[in-house]
């Protein structure tokens, strides 16, 4: 722990800090575009000049520079302001005076410090210079000629994402960021380098030219486009969301967010149920609630009603809906809309045990039936940490393009009661071993086999639980907690055939099972489930409504509502309480707060943010497991949900980067 | 602005240089370069490798050499490393010729010493002959590059053509070097002043004269 002055103020850093962060811990700000805290360091903006002594007496790059015993470091002496002044100059001379035409303006770091740090005025006469811009994909707009050169993405592409796609070419002046030949940025996490970009060189396609950063309102949220729950931040303007940014959280998100956490909120105006509407004769026809009501409660279902969670439900909406049918009676819940029917009894069981944050600590993992870079893109950016840690990562499933060197174990299941030698070697030497078990493992029942690994490859030890189940709907642990789920899976409520199904925004079920039934689609989109509808009761998307999510690691967190859902469409959970009064039951809230407090007083985990105790894993019971997984549930990784399957830049994402297809641009 | 580009990646090119491949002689220099490093660290033989496919695609094209794309690719697959890393190297280094170059790439240092030493006047000879900065002759012949400091002060201004240094030179002499390659005949390498040999000083040296013919010991003079 050396001990530096900074400033004339002594401090204690921790060892191996660099003088910037001891500059840092000891309150001072430090201006830099090439350094950040998650990426390597590279040392070539020179923005972070420092004084140090003892050293030679010049100004020093702080990033770069190791903190030691005795340092006397000074960010406030004049030499320190000169050279400040001398590198934003510099740095300023090829930088083009766009900014009122950038959509950096606002949120540009070079804006900022050149206003902070740098000399007033230019001194520079000469010709600055021109870089052609470069395609970087249908979500990266490129104006080259403002690139400051910090390689930030392309540390980020190599380091992070691990696809090697963004590189420096040539030298000098002539430097240029480019991917290679200029194809698009072909991974889920591309578009986080725009976060990174420093200036305005890389810039947000979908959202240029849509707003400056001071005329949006800002939503504290959480993203629903898969299990992960990652923090996002909703920037609205009126009733619009106009881009979704991801908020720091280190135990969830760091501070990267997926392609299309990002850039499915263009959906959310596309394709919404704004009106009732009613099937009359085989067609849906617009209709007033009232009408919408009586024909629902004309059919008076007494207990025979059943509530389908969709993939994207806060906790809230999925307990009113718990509500109304334990009015009536019925406790015939589910959320697994594809029909699986893996045992919840242990909610332990069904957990991502090891935590987000944990797996990057393991070091033997064995992944079985998940496309992990599909299925939740930030757990694979975990993976890649840990397999750089030296953890090596074996796979049971089809292949699929990793960003870490692992090995594939062949699609049949029966591996893992006779898993190889080298398998069974690394998971012998691991301090923390840990299984993933993917939606496509759980299809074929491989539950209780994942759980008899816990004891054979030693999974649980004294502050590690190695245990961990993968989901890709972000309702889902939610729903488990509050019993969306029944033994038999969907068949159940197949079997039960009841009078009334309540779909909760349920759009990957198949509703030809229930064609006896009343179909009330309560949802925010004209989506598969609006489709198979009789009843369609407009509703609230995420962006449109408090609610509380529950992570695939069992994390509690909460979303604030950022904008007012379109046309007659309302929150969920008013639907669901106007439902009660038609039906004539009583569910016991006419308020959002009250239906919070009931929710919690059942699931008192779901009133405190953080992760919720599941308890200790169940003991597995002796299976014998066969079949072979043939593919993975997600076939496309841009259109997994209602909402991006309604974005249009989601849909340009799935032609041109999944399918290869020419994006069709104006000849300009 | 950048006086270097990639030659466009178009399928003439493509259907040009695809079935790019090692010839055994440079095969065996590229195996032996990667011999250098560790296991593993294959990478590290990138600019060796990026050397000798230049080399062998002037055998092919009787010219210096340069690298079109999919020769490009082809090292990155030999060396097992994304491709955008190789032609970052590939972009860095001034010695890899991104486009074709003609029979003859002379190379004209313009760096402050030789540009003191005259080298205005041999791009004066450059110039008569049709040949311009960037570009190569009509006739294949001749492609001009001015090029920063080849380290060869001492005897500048200087000019490298293809492998060769060409040292010393004056319009005159420039202009006899150019005129024996273009006969096929290779000129002598190296400086071009009557009486030098290498890099001496010009004109018979100026210190340690007495050395000169036979050994001196100058101890006593100190």
């Amino acid at each position: 722990m050396p001990k530096v002055t900074v400033d004339g103020q002594e401090i204690e850093v921790p060892d191996g800090a660099t003088v910037l962060q001891a500059c840092e811990l000891a309150g001072k700000e430090i201006p830099r575009f090439c350094y950040h805290e998650r990426l390597s360091i590279a040392g070539n903006c020179r923005m972070c000049l420092v004084e140090v002594k003892p050293g030679p007496p010049k100004p020093q790059a702080s990033c770069a520079l190791p903190a030691t015993e005795g340092q006397e470091i000074r960010t406030d002496s004049e030499m320190v302001k000169k050279a400040r002044e001398g590198v934003m100059e510099f740095l300023l001379i090829n930088h083009p005076l766009d900014c009122p035409i950038c959509d950096q303006g606002g949120e540009c770091d070079l804006q900022d410090q050149s206003v902070a740090y740098g000399r007033g005025g230019s001194r520079y006469h000469e010709n600055k210079r021109a870089v052609t811009e470069k395609y970087m994909g249908p979500l990266i707009k490129t104006v080259m000629t403002r690139c400051i050169h910090c390689t930030r993405c392309v540390r980020f592409s190599e380091e992070i994402a691990g696809v090697d796609e963004i590189g420096a070419l040539y030298r000098g002046e002539s430097m240029q960021i480019t991917t290679y030949l200029e194809h698009a940025a072909k991974h889920e996490m591309s578009a986080n380098v725009i976060d990174l970009c420093p200036v305005g060189a890389l810039t947000s396609r979908p959202y240029a030219f849509e707003a400056r950063p001071w005329e949006l309102k800002k939503t504290l949220s959480i993203d629903v486009s898969d299990a992960i729950g990652a923090n996002i931040r909703l920037d609205s303007r009126g009733r619009e969301v106009l881009r979704a940014l991801p908020r720091i959280n280190d135990d969830v998100n760091e501070e990267w967010i997926s392609d299309k956490a990002r850039y499915q909120v263009d959906g959310l105006t596309r394709r919404r149920l704004d009106k009732v509407w009613i099937r009359k004769n085989g067609k849906l026809q617009a209709a007033s609630w009232e009408e919408a009501f009586k024909k629902v409660a004309a059919v008076k279902p007494g207990n025979s009603i059943a509530a389908i969670a969709g993939d994207l439900l806060d906790c809230e909406t999925m307990y009113a809906a718990k509500a109304l049918l334990k009015a009536m009676g019925s406790d015939l819940l589910e959320g697994r809309q594809t029909g699986m029917d893996y045992d919840v009894s242990s909610l332990a069981a069904v957990n991502f045990n090891s935590t987000l944050a944990g797996i990057e600590t393991a070091d033997a993992i064995l992944i079985v039936g998940s496309h992990v870079r599909w299925e939740a893109p930030l757990v694979n950016v975990r993976l890649r940490k840990a397999v750089k840690r030296g953890a090596k990562v074996f796979i049971v499933g089809p292949e699929w393009e990793t960003t870490f060197p692992a090995t594939f174990l062949g699609n049949d299941l029966s591996v893992l009661s006779q898993l190889p030698p080298e398998v069974l070697d690394a998971f012998a030497e691991a301090q923390s071993p840990a299984v993933i078990l993917g939606g496509a493992a759980l299809a074929k029942g491989a539950l209780s086999a994942g759980l008899s690994l816990v004891e054979r490859l030693g999974l649980v030890k004294e502050n590690w639980n190695g245990f961990n189940v993968l989901h890709f709907s972000a309702s889902r642990m939610g729903g488990l907690m509050l019993g969306y789920a029944q033994k038999g899976g969907m068949a159940d409520i197949v079997g039960a055939t009841p009078k009334v199904v309540l779909a909760l925004g349920a759009d990957e079920v198949d509703y030809t099972q229930f064609a006896d039934s009343l179909k009330v689609y309560i949802g925010h989109h004209g989506d598969k489930g609006a489709h198979a509808a009789d009843v369609i009761l407009p509703a609230a998307s995420y962006a449109e409504k408090d609610g509380t999510y529950v992570n695939t690691e069992g994390r509690v967190q909460f979303a604030e509502k950022a904008v007012f859902a379109p046309g007659d469409a309302r929150e969920d959970w008013t639907i669901l309480r106007a439902l009660a009064d038609a039906f004539g039951v009583s569910v016991g809230f006419d308020s959002f707060t009250q239906l919070q407090s009931a929710m919690i007083a059942e699931v008192p985990a779901l009133g405190q943010e953080g992760l919720a105790n599941y308890g200790v894993l169940p003991k597995a019971k002796a299976t014998k497991l066969s079949g072979t997984i043939d593919a993975y549930p997600i076939r496309d990784f841009y259109l997994t949900n209602p909402v991006a399957r309604a974005s249009t830049v989601m849909q340009k994402c799935s032609a041109e980067l999944l399918h290869g297809s020419e994006l069709a641009e104006a000849a300009e | 602005m950048a006086d270097r580009a990639l030659a466009p990646d178009t399928p003439e090119l493509r259907a040009a240089w695809g079935d790019f491949a090692f010839a055994p002689a440079w095969e065996e220099k590229a195996k032996a370069a990667i011999a250098r490093y560790p296991a593993g660290r294959q990478k590290s033989a990138v600019m060796a490798l990026l050397d000798y496919a230049q080399r062998q695609v002037g055998e092919a094209t009787n010219t210096q050499g340069w690298l079109p794309i999919p020769v490009i690719e082809y090292v990155a697959t030999y060396l097992d490393m994304p491709v955008i890393r190789v032609l970052e190297v590939a972009t860095f280094y001034t010695m890899y010729n991104l486009a074709p170059v003609g029979r003859f790439h002379v190379q004209v240092c313009g760096t402050t010493p030789c540009m003191l030493r005259g080298s205005d006047d041999i791009f004066a000879v450059c110039a008569k002959r049709g040949m311009k900065r960037g570009h190569t002759t009509d006739d294949g012949m001749w492609t001009l590059t001015e090029v920063e400091c080849m380290g060869s002060c001492a005897t500048a201004p200087m000019v490298q053509i293809n492998d060769g240094n060409y040292e010393d030179l004056t319009p005159e002499r420039f202009e006899a070097v150019l005129d024996k390659l273009s006969a096929g005949e290779l000129p002598k390498e190296g400086t071009q002043e009557p009486g030098r040999h290498t890099s001496e000083p010009s004109g018979g040296p100026t210190t340690l004269t007495a050395m000169v013919g036979e050994n001196h010991d100058y101890r006593g003079e100190w």
